[in-house]
């Protein structure tokens, strides 16, 4: 059976559960930046795709008015 | 339009976790039981409150979206539940650190509250494979809305049974805090209430900035491709955008849809 503890649980003890429970948190919001920002760079890349797609067209539209 | 004001929105947000830290190390006492491991409780008690707090957002969200039929509110459903789940994933770790420090295990089956929450996560475990085995955007959406609604007012329930409770070992926070917590105490709680929230809403815009632009993009790539996009929307989780461009709906999350893949 486990019986909340009634004398402060010393500090050396507790320094690593609190570092670990912050350290945790901070890697998980980390982690899910790091995937939103991978998701970002490829938006990014298809972007740069579009634009040249969109370049071309316009260089072939020119060349069909000047002939 | 959802990264509008975002960026001064995520510097209050950073400000305010920054001085919840410091004010949750080195303003407020030491517990008298617990000593320097209530300091977890400025972390994990906003956080469930925050993750709980998402996903009843998520349910009224999907309302809307039934009663609307906009798939915006749809997005915005899926966003919630998305991110009250990673911040779930910490109210479990922090939760579970915090009970092998005090109470000397990691983890207690007899608890209510814990096996309580852990059900919930469980519940909402399975939203994204539910919504990708529904093929059909429409259907998904719907059921999905369902799904979140249901799911989203079983949030309250099980938290008002699990109060009633009586054999319990993992203390009561809400309803205590004004009788039991001292001024210092009760200060630094608040302020780390509202900096969760904080960051939940700043990370769920950001979210529903990236998923925006993403459902633009592929509208945008649809329209310029014209005849030479033959390629078929291929099955995902993420809901059906209705954005410009004339292109009708489009995935806004993943790869789901590459004209030039």
């Amino acid at each position: 059976m486990i019986v909340p503890g009634l004398l402060e649980i010393p500090l050396h003890e507790a320094v690593p559960y609190v570092a670990g429970a912050y350290t945790a948190f901070v890697a998980l919001i980390l982690i899910y930046l790091a995937i939103m920002a991978t998701k970002l760079s490829r938006m990014e890349r298809e972007l740069g795709e579009l634009t040249e797609l969109a370049e071309s067209r316009r260089r072939a539209g020119e060349e069909r008015e000047e002939l | 339009m959802y990264g509008k004001r975002l960026r001064p929105l995520a510097l209050t947000t950073f400000a305010a976790l920054t001085l919840t830290l410091v004010l949750a190390f080195f303003w407020a006492p030491d517990d008298a039981n617990q000593g320097f491991l209530q300091k977890i409780f400025y972390l994990h008690v906003p956080l469930a409150i925050v993750t709980l707090c998402g996903f009843v957002y998520a349910g009224l969200a999907a309302i809307a979206h039934l009663r609307t039929r906009d798939s915006r509110w749809d997005m915005r459903s899926y966003v919630a539940i998305h991110l009250s789940l990673v911040f779930g994933v910490g109210v479990l770790i922090s939760g579970s650190i915090w009970a092998k420090g005090s109470w000397g295990v990691w983890w207690d089956w007899s608890e209510p509250t814990l096996v309580s929450f852990l059900l919930i996560m469980l519940l909402y475990a399975t939203y994204q494979p539910l919504r990708f085995a529904i093929e059909d955007p429409e259907r998904q959406a719907r059921y999905a809305s369902v799904f979140a609604i249901t799911a989203g007012a079983f949030v309250p329930i099980n938290f008002v049974i699990v109060r009633l409770s009586t054999a319990y070992l993992h203390p009561r926070v809400l309803g205590d805090i004004s009788a039991n917590l001292p001024g210092r105490f009760q200060v630094v709680f608040y302020l780390s209430l509202i900096s969760m929230a904080l960051l939940w809403i700043t990370l769920w815009r950001y979210e529903m900035t990236s998923k925006h632009a993403g459902a633009q993009l592929r509208a945008l790539r649809r329209a310029l491709a014209g005849d030479e996009d033959e390629s078929m929307p291929r099955r995902s989780a993420v809901p059906t955008l209705n954005v410009g461009s004339g292109a009708g709906g489009t995935r806004a999350g993943g790869d789901s849809v590459g004209a030039a893949r």
